[in-house]
């Protein structure tokens, strides 16, 4: 070429290489070939038919025909007999592993917020009926800003020293005793001795087992705000047989207490326990 | 009275930014590369929080680093192929000190917690504004050089430019549309994008994919096609082959965002599409590649004693590897693998440290002793000490993160014969540890590549002198 930039710029014009151009109409049929087989050129749907939620259908089909037999086997065996399996405490584990730890910690010793399964502190209870409920339709765990109620801040400050009070935490004692009287606002959930009410998910105050942290300023940020806790249901993701083994893996991690009997005078059934029971 | 000489000097303002800039964008590069490592390393502090410090990594090395390299580069050859002095002088002043305090405010606010958590498009509102000014300034002096030009024909160089800034104005404009939450009164420093769900996806990875298709390819395509002739001594290959593989290559780029988003939201024919023209995108790519790598032709053995040269052309050969890579990735069936892995980080760094810092730096080794009034770099001796820790660095880099990411891919979906999944997340992540410890060390031998040519470009400096009145020549055929 004649033109010259810069001096000594120049452009020779050799051909385009032949591999080269080769390569471009390899790719170039490959997608034609590609957009008649598969969807792409707007509503066109493509001859084969594909689509993602179809590929999606599929494999998940495939995927319950091949292993819902393999769950569904312990169905039959209540959770806490099923606990003492060793094959079902593996395929919990398993499971525990991809959709629990993530909250509860791979050694399921939870965090701040996440309760412990490991331990005897249940907040709704530790039997199998009761972890497989938790299990399957989530738990909110809601308590209101109580500051309020408990008289201001000044209250609020013997209110927390009274909780501390209640499991041998070092506390004040001057404080703790005016606490105790502004106590009978918590007393609804957390019951008058503050061992709490599992129907309604009230953690036991007495225990030296804390979910948000057992400083007295972090239950005076407890009292003040309140706290939300939200476990999400799983039913619906993982189906009957998958929570069922889960809930036989939690109950064997340490924790898991056997079912007692009913007091005579029954609490209200699950299903109708406020889940926040202070908003009504 | 038409001038003279060339404008030297906002191409050494920009020179030696870039400089600073790759130095800083690297350094924040390693510090999250440790926080991988070890999690509490800043010991919670929000500013210096991976989440705050990552998007700061990548504006700084590609805004900050690299488009400074690109104005660098552009102010320079323009000037030269087309035989003038730069149009509109003051204009090309403000985009110098514009585009600085568009760096400074995003290490500011990112640092600070404010984002539109769009990736590469994370400054808020009023740095988009600036951005947009600055760079439509940019263009008028850019396009005023080109029309004011002594020259027939526009150099190829100049295609690859004018295709760029073009480009970038639309993408960034149509992506950075946002409405401030202060008009329902909100934040006056936080907004939301103009657009919702999976049309925001979709504007979101048009503009994404094309800020590495343009930002980081056509612009340095462009530096390409002037320093390895200009280094080499060679005639560029084929003026054929840079006219097909540059139409192809801008016309198939705009269409290969939606492989960001594969198996997601977006409807299935706009995913098969930008598979599609992300494979056809395979050529164009390599025409560039191709080109540049025949243009030596006749030149290897100075391969051989050349530095600059050494980047010049690994530069190209990272950029036909990545440029094999991606469209391989972007396959359904191969994303399904790799994507969310560190496979993509692999990707990506053999594209930003391999092809387009390599590029820029060899290109700089070309400039600044120039702009200096010097023949040669300070110490030649470095800048090849350079090459090499730069390269090792690179090879480790990419090296840990594809055995890391085709690892990691692998061990999120291997299951037990019940169907569970083999491991846990958090087991995956144990496995992770080595490959991030040997990628630290590549991008600790990359970063400190930089510190050897900041040590060489200030040397260089004070044995040289501020050209200022290198003359304008007449172009040879009028």
């Amino acid at each position: 070429m004649e033109h010259k930039w810069d001096g000594d710029l120049v452009e020779l014009n050799n051909p385009l290489p032949n591999w080269w151009v080769k390569l471009f109409w390899i790719t170039l049929v490959f997608s034609a070939v590609y957009l008649v087989l598969y969807p792409g050129l707007g509503s066109f749907k493509g001859v084969l038919g594909w689509t993602s939620w179809g590929q999606y259908d599929q494999e998940v089909s495939d995927a319950k025909a091949k292993y819902d037999p393999v769950f569904d086997k312990f169905m039959g065996q209540p959770v806490e007999q099923l606990a003492a399996s060793g094959e079902a405490h593996d395929m919990g584990q398993r499971l525990f592993l991809t959709y629990c730890a993530q909250c509860h910690g791979s050694d399921a010793h939870g965090a701040r917020g996440f309760p412990n399964l490991t331990d005897k502190d249940w907040l709704y209870g530790g039997d199998g009926e009761t972890i497989q409920a938790s299990i399957s339709n989530g738990r909110s765990g809601m308590m209101p800003p109580m500051g309020a109620a408990v008289g201001g801040e000044q209250g609020t400050k013997e209110v927390a020293n009274y909780v501390l009070s209640l499991s041998g935490s070092p506390h004040d004692a001057q404080l703790a005793a005016t606490g105790k009287e502004k106590f009978v606002a918590c007393a609804a959930c957390h019951g008058e001795d503050g061992k709490g009410n599992q129907m309604m998910g009230a953690p036991n105050l007495t225990d030296n087992t804390w979910l948000y942290g057992g400083s007295e300023a972090t239950i005076i940020e407890t009292i003040t705000k309140g706290r939300n806790g939200h476990m999400p249901a799983q039913l619906q993701a993982l189906g009957e047989a998958k929570v069922h083994i889960l809930a036989a893996y939690v109950y064997g991690l340490g924790g898991g207490t056997p079912k007692q009997a009913e007091p005579e005078a029954a609490a209200p059934a699950m299903e109708e326990a406020p889940a926040t029971p202070m908003a009504q | 009275m038409e001038a003279t000489t060339y404008n030297y000097k906002i191409v050494r303002q920009f020179a030696i930014m870039t400089v600073v800039w790759g130095i800083v964008g690297m350094l924040v590069g390693v510090l999250i590369a440790t926080q991988l490592i070890w999690p509490d390393l800043t010991h919670g502090i929000s500013w210096l929080s991976y989440g705050r410090l990552r998007p700061l990594h990548t504006n700084a090395v590609i805004f900050g680093f690299g488009g400074t390299a690109m104005f660098a580069t552009i102010y320079y050859v323009v000037q030269r192929t087309c035989h003038v002095r730069l149009f509109a002088e003051k204009l090309a002043t403000f985009t110098f000190w514009g585009w600085q305090a568009i760096i400074v405010l995003a290490a500011l606010t990112l640092v600070m917690g404010y984002t539109t958590s769009k990736e590469y498009a994370e400054l808020e509102w009023p740095i988009d504004i600036l951005i947009a000014v600055v760079w439509v300034a940019f263009a008028i002096v850019f396009f005023g050089t080109l029309i004011k030009r002594k020259t027939p024909h526009i150099y190829v160089a100049n295609w690859f430019f004018g295709g760029y800034i073009l480009t970038i104005a639309i993408l960034h404009i149509v992506n950075s549309a946002e409405v401030p939450i202060a008009f329902f009164g909100g934040s006056w420093m936080k907004s939301y994008s103009a657009y919702a769900g999976v049309h925001d996806a979709m504007v979101q990875w048009w503009y994404g994919h094309n800020a590495v298709g343009f930002f980081l390819t056509t612009a340095f395509l462009g530096m390409m096609y002037y320093f390895i002739p200009k280094q080499a001594g060679r005639p560029i290959y084929s003026y054929r082959l840079s006219i097909v593989h540059f139409w192809a290559l801008n016309f198939t780029y705009m269409w290969a965002g939606p492989h960001h988003l594969q198996y997601s939201a977006l409807p299935d024919w706009a995913q098969s599409l930008g598979m599609v023209f992300s494979l056809v995108l395979l050529a164009p790519s390599w025409g560039g590649m191709m080109n540049g790598i025949m243009t030596l032709s006749g030149a290897w053995h100075k391969l051989r004693t050349d530095p600059i040269l050494k980047f010049l052309v690994t530069a190209l050969s990272f950029y036909g590897m990545s440029t094999f890579e991606g469209p391989m990735m972007s396959i359904k069936t191969v994303n399904a693998l790799s994507h969310y892995t560190e496979w993509t980080i692999g990707h990506v760094h053999s594209g930003a440290l391999g092809w387009v810092a390599m590029i820029s730096i060899g290109s700089m080794y070309y400039l600044i002793p120039r702009l200096f009034g010097r023949d040669e770099m300070y110490s030649m001796k470095l800048v090849t000490t350079h090459f090499w820790v730069a390269t090792i660095g690179v090879v480790l880099y990419i090296a840990a993160m594809w055995i890391a990411g085709v690892a990691q891919g692998l061990m999120w979906r291997a299951s037990n014969p019940d169907g569970t999944l083999t491991y846990g997340f958090a087991q995956v992540l144990n496995q992770m540890y080595p490959f991030y410890t040997v990628r630290l060390l590549g991008g600790l031998l990359f970063f400190s590549g930089m510190l050897i040519m900041a040590y060489n470009v200030v040397k260089t400096i004070s044995v040289g002198k501020a050209v200022n009145d290198a003359p304008i020549p007449a172009p040879a055929h009028a």
